[in-house]
């Protein structure tokens, strides 16, 4: 046993701190340091920096322009680039519908769409859950008929990420309503842009920017060329990508870079003397604990595992642990703000903001953002798959 | 990175499960606690042939020179049968501890006896009014003649009553929990003035107070230099608790095992209550408790012997404090769902249950390692 990093995998993470040093943009770097809101150029200068340098899809097999990287080498870039302040990567695309599309996809769309998702020309969004179908996700009722060389599909999808910024989506679709539910399912790639296709915002609890949407479709042409893999196999596909991210499911590198920013706040408000904190350092103390822990069960499942190894239900345990820890550091941070996180100013969430320059400030700077992060954060145990259904998989590994 | 075990420390785990599924079976176990010895004899020779005692003596002193790292191996074989035997006392803590005092006439002889399992020894150093702090010693040693005259009162001292020799702490300076002054002496258990009371723990396990009324001690009796035992209390202490947070893992994957065959045979409602949610998601908290608890045992285990003192602690106290807590959730969410049988001496899942709790406890409860760690935490 030994879990210390080879000397090969030090002298990466060493490059790679180098690369996120000289290439992220200090803005950027400040805004994800801070907690504030990234905008979609943010995400793609980012992305296509990393393109140019050759690191464009960490998770990608060479054969695709990827990196060819190992789950251990993939850990540590994802890990190092989220503590130096870089904007996660949009995983839709790159770490969702590609894997699917070397795994399933024909040639002619492999070499299609890829190439965009690498250069991040392309954003791409998903279709999965629908207002009937969440964690019963293959209850799900929007269909696509055929139509000579077209499927027609019709339904709504919703907790739609990001569409709005999306040139294509992956969507499960009803193509044959008498099979059971999960054999008449398949896996439609739907250019946005598409006749009949609308996107609605959801506002959501913490009134922030927009970031989920319902996606409605009237008569929408899919040419047939955009069925992935065979009809009504689409649940096979779908069940493979939902298990396909295992790297950076447990969020480890931004969830060091979160508890790093709680502790330098009770830092400062300890120093301001603004209120006691003794008992609440030792709740700081656990989720350090936690996280430690969780750190290395993380390394544990990537070393258990060739690149090749589908991903096990011990997957499950590192989103459960994971949101959990990410939800207590925000829980955490906003009871730091204490009543300093009460004033709903929007505008906070940009970096730079100053309620009025001329004055002082009521309460620190951090506690303008505190309650929308944590009221963003519940989304966490229910997004990817509800902690409840995750538990569930695990009950059933364990030979429940 | 790696997080197999070695040949070397599968060997180990193979020879001492093989043993224990022949020798140690949970009826043999039954029995001796029935019998209020603590303990069996023939038992602890059958370990010391396979090898257990000698595995922390230094090479040079007929032992096996293993790390301290190896006790995860050793601890986890261990573990589930819940040997009444004082491994962890005598062959893991007391002989750590009196490593580091090799090359002493007196250590060394020690060391050998207890390397061919001849011998026992425990560490008799906790004390009524020190709790978990291991600086706190009141107990004092004056110079009386040629030796030491030993004064004072040590608690619940584990395997004490068994013990050939007690290595005793006692100030020779300085005030109750100032770290300079402990100095650690060989007191053999029939030594005039040295007093056990001795009993059972809700373990199963013996322990003994140790009253010390003018014990007397020659020179020789004294380990390094006086004043400066600290240290290496502290290291074989921090050694036994990676080896303790070992020994827990093994036992609460046993209970979940156990737990889950439970809930696919038990039948209510027409159904293997397994098959009910709200007991499945109590599994799957169970699962997690452990998977964490099991990631801090291997880090307890890698750093439990670095030189970097702040490192260790930090390290440990965080490894306790996550073990204590799955522990805590593990054992008694096993209890609760074997339902009344649960609570029955016919279960293991009883015995393991208090083993657990016991551990929960020993060197450090989880309140006391959180605080330990938040005092020692960067904030900026």
């Amino acid at each position: 046993m030994n879990l210390e990093f080879t000397a090969e995998e030090r002298a990466f993470r060493d490059e790679v701190r180098a690369f996120v040093r000289e290439q992220l943009p200090s803005a950027t770097r400040a805004k994800v340091l801070g907690g504030y809101d990234l905008s979609r150029d943010d995400f793609l200068t980012w992305q296509r920096r990393l393109y140019e340098h050759g690191w464009g899809a960490v998770n990608w097999p060479k054969q695709f322009g990827g990196t060819g990287w190992n789950a251990v080498r993939q850990y540590i870039f994802e890990e190092e680039s989220a503590e130096a302040g870089a904007p996660r990567l949009i995983p839709f695309g790159l770490k969702m519908v590609a894997p699917v599309l070397m795994t399933f996809g024909s040639p002619e769309q492999q070499r299609r769409f890829l190439p965009p998702i690498l250069s991040s020309e392309a954003w791409w969004c998903q279709g999965y859950s629908e207002p009937g179908a969440g964690s019963d996700l293959a209850s799900l009722r929007t269909r696509a008929v055929r139509e000579g060389d077209h499927f027609v599909v019709n339904g709504q999808k919703t907790w739609n990420t990001l569409g709005h910024f999306a040139d294509w989506m992956f969507c499960l679709a009803r193509t044959d309503s008498q099979a059971k539910p999960q054999s008449g399912i398949s896996f439609l790639l739907i250019d946005m842009k598409s006749p009949g296709v609308s996107v609605r915002p959801i506002a959501l609890l913490d009134g922030g920017p927009r970031e989920v949407n319902d996606v409605f479709f009237e008569n929408v042409r899919v040419p047939v060329e955009n069925l992935v893999g065979e009809e009504n196999r689409g649940w096979t596909y779908a069940k493979f990508l939902l298990g396909h991210e295992r790297t950076s499911i447990a969020g480890i590198g931004s969830t060091k870079r979160e508890l790093a920013r709680l502790k330098r706040v009770v830092a400062e408000e300890r120093r301001d003397g603004r209120s006691q904190l003794d008992l609440f350092a030792t709740r700081v103390a656990r989720v350090e604990i936690d996280l430690m822990a969780l750190e290395i069960t993380n390394l544990r499942v990537l070393s258990g595992e060739g690149a090749s190894r589908a991903p096990g239900p011990e997957a499950s345990i590192l989103k459960i642990k994971g949101t959990e820890i990410q939800q207590t550091i925000s829980e955490l941070m906003m009871h730091a703000a204490g009543v300093y996180a009460l004033p709903l100013r929007l505008e906070a969430m940009e970096a730079g903001w100053q309620s009025d320059p001329t004055l002082p400030p009521a309460g620190p700077r951090f506690a303008a953002t505190a309650a929308c992060a944590y009221l963003n954060q519940r989304k966490l145990s229910i997004f990817g798959g509800t902690n409840e259904i995750q538990k569930n998989i695990i009950a059933k590994m364990v030979g429940l | 990175m790696d997080f197999e075990f070695s040949d070397e420390q599968r060997q180990l785990r193979e020879a001492v499960e093989g043993f224990a599924s022949k020798e140690y079976s949970f009826e043999h176990l039954r029995a001796i606690k029935r019998s209020g010895a603590g303990w069996d004899p023939a038992v602890w020779r059958g370990l010391a042939e396979l090898g257990v005692t000698a595995l922390y003596v230094p090479a040079a002193l007929g032992g096996l020179g293993y790390e301290p790292a190896e006790t995860l191996a050793l601890m986890d074989a261990c573990g589930p049968s819940l040997f009444l035997e004082p491994i962890l006392t005598s062959a893991v803590i007391a002989t750590v501890l009196l490593s580091r005092f090799q090359g002493g006439a007196a250590a060394d002889e020690t060391l050998r006896a207890l390397g061919r399992g001849e011998e026992i020894a425990a560490l008799a150093h906790f004390e009524p009014r020190s709790r978990f702090e291991v600086r706190w010693v009141e107990t004092r040693a004056e110079r009386s003649g040629e030796g030491f005259g030993l004064r004072g009162q040590k608690a619940v001292v584990a395997h004490a009553g068994l013990a050939d020799t007690l290595i005793v702490s006692a100030r020779t300076a300085g005030r109750q929990s100032e770290a300079a002054g402990i100095s650690l002496f060989l007191v053999p258990r029939e030594t005039p003035g040295l007093k056990l009371i001795d009993y059972l723990t809700f373990d199963g396990q013996r322990a003994a107070d140790v009253y010390l009324d003018g014990v007397h001690v020659p020179k020789s009796a004294l380990l390094g230099t006086e004043g400066e035992a600290l240290p290496a209390i502290e290291a074989a202490l921090d050694v036994g608790l990676a080896a303790l947070c070992a020994e827990a893992v093994s036992i609460m994957q046993a209970l979940l095992r156990a737990t889950v065959d439970y809930l696919n045979t038990r039948r209510q409602f027409g159904q293997p209550i397994g098959r009910f949610q709200a007991l499945q998601h109590r599994v799957a908290d169970m699962t997690v408790h452990l998977e964490q608890a099991r990631s801090m045992s291997y880090l307890a285990a890698a750093r439990c012997a670095v030189a970097d003192l702040e490192e260790r602690r930090r390290v440990l106290s965080a490894a306790k404090v996550v073990i204590a807590e799955a522990a805590r959730f593990i054992g008694q969410q096993a209890v609760q769902l074997h339902g009344g049988m649960g609570m029955t001496d016919e279960l293991k899942v009883s015995h393991w249950f208090k083993r657990l709790t016991a551990i929960e406890i020993l060197l450090g409860d989880g309140d006391f390692h959180l605080q330990r760690f938040a005092a020692s935490m960067t904030w900026a």
